[in-house]
């Protein structure tokens, strides 16, 4: 049996001592093969940028983890951080949602792009040769000219593909996309998308695609996760997603999108996300819930195998959903 | 004659020499709702600027109520009519209201500012609009840094209906909400606008939510207008490329990314080619 690239089991994340009761990522199972794309889908607060960073090692400050979490059969919670500096240098890396917020605007692109390279002991000139073809396969016009501008000299979308870039550097076999188009317009999401599933093809690497938004991610991702409170509590194939939606938040987020071919406006969910430190005992989502009885705040739903989807609700077996 | 809401001629704006908004002309009748739709960089915060008065078009006319107020506003009761009429809700519920005042002073401020009630008058007015919105006693007490961001999103309605405008512009205000709660705002100014008859300028980057909050869509591109017509007609049967790669953008299932991307390159070669040329008839679309 291969290792595979990307295994998170039953990963728990706890605040240091005082600052919240309850975990921010509670039990959290989740994997990804080599080549695959796989879609991490809640909404704010649920706990998806956490879950992202503690792949990379990088969890807040005092912050304590357990549970088994192992890129490529490396355990992440163990390494050295030697290690995890190469780690994040080679294997894995991550794109983040605001491009503007997560690059030096002092610093030019060509720097920003060869740093890695640079570090990991690639000659000056073989690391400028390097970020040219980079910066070409992102689709940047006149790349090496392109390596002496600044941040500010390019538009959100541009400098997301410069993002895209840098991320590729070190060649890593697993992407990690914490909402890399939330920032951007629909035409630009769809530029910039094809660029990265065109690359992450091309370079049969894997990624964790994370997003609030469940038809990109279908659109994108073979198989989804769906987060709330810090906990999965969906995943199935993005189809059965759609047509079988099994848990009430997956089908009220559903309901919520507005649809272009729908005559049905969105519906909204009732109430608001929340973390799991505010959430009621028992099932999260049950103050949101239009099912909820009064069992479901007295036991916390684990995830149960239904149909080839895993879902984490008490009554997923009676409930049909549309 | 219909007296419309708001009537715009001809709005151009720019800055230095780029072009923001080009040609722009629209109506919208009292009580409509109208979707101005765009990519990033296209016009539409400019364009809804100048319908408030933040900025001042280069040339055009903006009526609104049947009333021109294209020049400069003289005086302060002047001023003051303008501001009731048409009012703002901004994308981002963090950034515009004032963290030191409580929701309650917040919405008591326009009342204030712009009509003679007692101390009385003006909470009780406050409770309304605040239950009109949805917030209770709890949340009026509150600084905005303990609310939520669909519930600054509340507030900010609640302010902005204060002056019982005729026209409300939405700068993307669904935009920074998550989804559950986006439907929640939209859900609100349907209820809105049907119980009080406010007319809305919908600006939104996403095509999805047209059919569902706007009678009219206007297409813009590049400052200028692609398209415009009944949503329904528009969204149905796009005439201009540009709708249709707005269309075809919005992620579904056998989405092709990079044929879009394609396209759009395509769409921007052809028209620095050549410039479309607008036209204003009842469904308009630029060659
Ligand atoms: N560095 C941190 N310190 C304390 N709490 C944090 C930190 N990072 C995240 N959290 C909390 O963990 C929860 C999940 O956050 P996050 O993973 O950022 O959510 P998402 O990315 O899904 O919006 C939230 O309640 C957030 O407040
Ligand atoms: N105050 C300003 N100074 C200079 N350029 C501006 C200013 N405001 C907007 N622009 C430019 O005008 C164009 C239209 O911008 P905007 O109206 O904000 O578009 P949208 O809201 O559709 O994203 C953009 O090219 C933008 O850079
Ligand atoms: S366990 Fe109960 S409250 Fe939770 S999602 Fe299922 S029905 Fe709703
Ligand atoms: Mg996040
Ligand atoms: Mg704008």
């Amino acid at each position: 049996m291969t290792t595979r690239l990307l295994e998170i089991e039953n990963l728990t994340v706890r605040l240091a001592a005082g600052q919240a009761a309850r975990p921010i990522i509670d039990g959290v199972s989740l994997h990804v093969e080599h080549g695959e794309a796989v879609g991490l889908v809640g909404e704010s607060g649920s706990g998806k940028s956490v879950t992202c960073r503690s792949v990379l090692g990088l969890f807040p400050e005092g912050a304590e983890a357990a549970g088994g979490l192992r890129v490529d059969g490396a355990d992440i919670l163990t390494m050295s951080p030697t290690r995890l500096r190469d780690l994040r240098r080679r294997d894995a890396s991550m794109i983040f949602q605001d491009p503007r917020a997560s690059i030096n605007p002092l610093r030019r692109i060509g720097d920003f792009v060869t740093e890695g390279l640079r570090a990991s002991g690639v000659s000056r000139k073989g690391a400028l040769d390097r970020a040219e073809e980079l910066l070409e396969s992102v689709g940047i016009r006149a790349p090496r000219a392109a390596l002496r501008r600044y941040p500010h000299e390019f538009s959100g979308g541009m400098l997301q593909r410069v993002m895209i870039a840098g991320a590729l550097a070190g060649g890593p076999r697993l992407l990690l996309a914490d909402e890399p188009t939330t920032a951007l317009d629909v035409t630009t999401q769809a530029e910039v998308v094809s660029i990265l599933t065109r690359l992450q093809a091309e370079r049969d690497m894997g990624m964790l695609f994370v997003t609030h938004d469940l038809e990109l991610a279908a659109a994108i991702c073979d198989r989804v996760y769906v987060m709330y409170a810090g906990r999965i509590v969906e995943a199935q194939s993005a189809e059965g997603l759609f047509s079988r939606p099994r848990h009430p938040y997956t089908s009220g987020l559903l309901a919520a999108t507005p649809r272009l071919e729908s005559d049905r406006p969105p519906h909204g969910v009732p109430g608001r996300p929340v973390s799991l430190s505010e959430a009621p005992s028992g099932c999260a989502f049950a103050a949101r819930c239009a099912h909820a009885r009064p069992g479901c705040t007295e036991h916390e739903p684990g995830l149960r195998e239904i149909d080839g989807a895993q879902v984490a609700c008490l009554r997923a077996e009676e409930l049909i959903h549309d | 004659m219909t007296e419309y809401a708001l009537e715009v001629e001809n709005l151009r704006k720019t800055f230095g020499d780029h072009v923001a908004v080009d040609d722009v002309s629209l109506t919208l009748r009292p009580g409509g709702s109208l979707a101005i739709v765009g990519e990033s960089g296209s016009g539409k915060t400019t364009t809804a600027r100048m319908l408030v008065g933040l900025e001042r078009p280069d040339s055009g006319r903006i009526r609104v109520a049947g009333r021109d107020r294209s020049g400069a506003a003289r005086g302060r009761a002047t001023r003051l009519a303008r501001a009731r009429e048409i009012q703002m809700v901004f994308q981002d519920p963090y950034l515009s209201l004032d963290p030191r005042v409580t929701v309650a002073a917040c919405v008591e401020e326009p009342l204030r500012l712009h009509f003679a009630m007692t101390s009385a008058e003006r909470r009780a007015r406050r409770d309304e609009l605040l239950a009109r919105v949805g917030l209770g006693e709890r949340e009026a007490d509150a600084l905005p840094r303990r609310l939520s961001g669909g519930q600054r999103q509340r507030v900010a309605i609640a302010r902005a209906l204060a002056t019982e405008p005729k026209v409300l512009i939405l700068d993307e205000a669904t935009a920074a909400l998550d989804v559950s709660i986006q439907a929640q705002i939209l859900d609100l100014l349907a209820e809105i606008r049907r119980d009080t008859g406010v007319a809305y300028v919908f600006v939104t980057h996403n095509l999805a939510l047209v059919r569902h909050v706007a009678d009219d869509v206007l297409v813009l591109y590049r400052g200028r207008v692609a398209e415009s017509g009944p949503a329904r007609d528009v969204l149905a049967a796009p005439e201009h490329p540009y709708t249709r790669l707005l269309l075809h953008s919005l992620p579904h299932r056998g989405w092709d990314p990079a044929r879009i991307a394609a396209d759009r390159r395509a769409l921007a070669t052809a028209t620095r080619e050549r410039p479309p040329a607008p036209t204003s008839e009842k469904r308009s679309v630029t060659s």
